[in-house]
């Protein structure tokens, strides 16, 4: 009681540093954790993201353009695969579904994927989860300028069933490339938090044929998503592909190729994470200045507690007390920005990649980073506690002049 | 046998140019259990040094310091603390209250080294010191005369033998100083508590029975030898 009542009227005492000392705690804890939270979350999230397929069947070249081509719907195809090595692979034993892909246009900046309606109907993109269209709507036919959106695509299109555009060429918003040709817009998905939410689908065959696209590739595919009877077939298709031939590229596994991006980039990941922990080590570094700072002022009510009869540990403790509960206060503010940082930075990658992050999802980090924050700023009140142990009573209790 | 019981004290402060001053050189003093005696002397006659010599606050060099049959100058600081939060009682000149602390906090806060926070009890001594409606004000928002009231109900809350007052009433004006004075022994005989008090005030002095001159019992206070040079000078 009396440590607790001790720190409690400090802190109030000294009401402005303790507020400004525990909002540097709050922006650094938060930064932490959401830093932490979206690294592990980000890696987690994107190589657990193969929208259900084993593997992707693509021109000659690298396999993580390949994966993020088809499966995040980012970059451009490393080329185009021919009709019949489409048929090829489709009628292999070992495949249980091929679904080609065609890409190459786009809608104000959101991408086009000409691709078959069994990647609606007989693809999961989760265990368990199939993609379903929005009540009133449909998926496209094939044979006709329909377009079936995506959930994210259709929200920020400002589409709505019933609606026509006009594609534009190419992956990347041109206003002056606009195609003739006019779709419809007969359904828009249910979100399902997938890259898919962020495109445009239309019939395969209405991008082959897109008025001017190259007549000459207009049975080619951009790739192929597979999906294996067997995963230890995957090594058998890897072989005959990338082995012994010289012309497509098998990318399998998917999590793989995605788990290689993220290794690529480890660097940064620590370069990120040791920012973080050196803004919460100028953080707590603050809570020793500021307890340190008002040490002179403390003089006089230490020497009091002390001609009390409070021992040395007694005011050593109340001082780290009060250094830790500065960062008790500032932790339980720094979920706020925890939340908002995490939710800002979720947005981005959802409009970015269509992948969707979670701010409330549970992460360790959420209890080991106050804790070591408290523990940090614990540490960080000994220097002004050692100086407080050392209070001369009898020079404290002198009237000041 | 007595209360305090003091044999040949000394105490000496080392000076900016390593000279040692000897401040206290008591050969003798005693008090007995409930008795209320008074100490005059002039200032720099080591008033304040003897008082946080007998607390404890202070280690004498050389000496003996009895307190109820307790060696106190033998005794390690935390054993000094702890007797001094249970068996002392001290009231300073300037109050040395703790400004951010309520007057009822303030006394708790004095039993919570001692044997232990006691509401009912701080709440009954600050009503006994008229200051039952002003247990939740802070001191600034109280006068100098109630400010010295909470530093009484503070020294009195852990029941202690012995009470130690330092100038108790030099910040007072007269009429405050009567009312302190009067409240500060009253209590104590109330209490069972034994009183020492300094003070430089002659009608202070006057009105107790066993009264004497510090310079008579300090004779570093009188002495031309309290100069001491260090080995080396």
């Amino acid at each position: 009681m009396t440590l607790w009542l001790l720190v409690r009227r400090s802190l109030r005492q000294h009401l402005l540093s303790t507020l400004v000392t525990a909002l540097a705690i709050a922006l650094a804890g938060g930064l932490l954790m959401s830093v932490w939270a979206v690294k592990r979350q980000a890696h987690d999230t994107f190589t657990g993201q193969t929208g259900g397929w084993d593997a992707v069947l693509g021109a000659r070249g690298s396999k993580l353009q390949l994966v993020l081509n088809a499966v995040f719907h980012l970059e451009a195809s490393p080329g185009n695969v021919p009709w019949a090595d489409y048929l090829d692979i489709g009628s292999n034993r070992a495949v249980s579904l091929a679904v080609p892909l065609a890409v190459g246009d786009n809608y104000r900046g959101y991408r086009l994927v000409g691709t078959t309606t069994n990647y609606f109907t007989q693809s999961e993109y989760a265990p368990g989860k199939k993609f379903a269209v929005v009540a009133g709507g449909r998926c496209f036919e094939d044979g006709y300028r329909e377009a079936l959106l995506g959930s994210f695509a259709a929200q920020r299109l400002g589409l709505k069933l019933g609606d026509e555009f006009h594609p534009y060429h190419g992956l990347n918003f041109d206003p002056n490339a606009q195609h003739q040709e006019t779709y419809v817009v007969v359904g828009i998905l249910e979100p399902s938090n997938t890259p898919a939410d962020r495109v445009v689908w239309i019939p395969l065959a209405g991008l082959q044929n897109m008025s001017g696209h190259d007549p000459t590739t207009a049975a080619d595919v951009s790739a192929v998503l597979v999906k294996l009877r067997s995963p230890v077939a995957g090594k058998t298709l890897e072989l005959l592909y990338n082995r012994q031939g010289n012309r497509l590229t098998f990318a399998w596994p998917i999590a793989e190729q995605v788990a290689y991006l993220f290794d690529r980039f480890g660097w940064f990941d620590q370069v990120l994470t040791l920012v973080a922990w050196l803004v919460a080590l100028v953080a707590t570094g603050s809570v020793l200045a500021s307890i340190y700072n008002s040490m002179s002022a403390r003089r006089r009510d230490l020497a009091i507690l002390r001609a009390l009869g409070a021992r040395r540990s007694t005011v050593f403790g109340a001082i780290v007390l009060e250094a830790a509960a500065i960062a008790v206060l500032g932790m339980a503010v720094s979920y706020v920005f925890y939340f908002s940082v995490v939710a800002v930075v979720a947005a981005i990658i959802r409009a970015q990649t269509g992948v969707v992050l979670d701010p409330f999802a549970w992460d360790a980090v959420l209890l080991w980073a106050p804790a070591a924050m408290v523990a940090l700023s614990a540490a960080a009140g000994i220097v002004p506690a050692i100086k407080a142990y050392g209070t001369h009573v009898a020079e404290g209790l002198s009237p000041e002049s | 046998m007595p209360l305090l019981e003091i044999t040949d004290l000394r105490k000496a402060f080392t000076a900016p140019d390593g000279t040692a001053h000897e401040v206290v050189r008591i050969p003798r003093f005693e008090m007995d259990a409930r008795a209320q005696v008074a100490l005059s002397g002039p200032s720099g006659t080591g008033k304040t040094t003897f008082l946080h010599l007998i607390a404890g606050i202070l280690v004498p060099d050389s000496g003996k310091l009895v307190l109820d049959g307790v060696e106190m100058s033998a005794l390690a600081e935390p054993a000094r603390d702890r007797l001094r939060a249970t068996s002392i009682g001290y009231i300073f000149q300037t109050f040395n209250l703790l400004q951010g602390f309520t007057a009822l906090e303030n006394v708790l806060l004095g039993m919570s080294f001692g044997p232990g926070a006691d509401r009912s009890r701080a709440e009954a001594l600050l009503r006994r010191v008229g200051l039952g409606d002003r247990l939740d004000h802070f001191p600034r928002q109280l006068s100098t005369g109630q400010q010295q009231r909470i530093a009484v109900a503070r020294a009195l809350a852990n029941r202690p033998k012995l009470v130690l007052a330092d100038e108790p009433t030099g910040n007072l004006d007269a009429a405050n100083a009567r009312e302190a004075l009067a409240l500060i022994r009253g209590a104590c005989a109330e209490d069972g508590a034994a009183l020492l008090l300094v003070s430089h005030d002659p009608g202070v002095l006057a009105s107790f029975d066993r009264h004497a001159s510090l310079a008579e019992i300090n004779e570093a206070s009188r002495s031309p030898s309290t100069v001491l040079r260090s080995p080396s000078a």
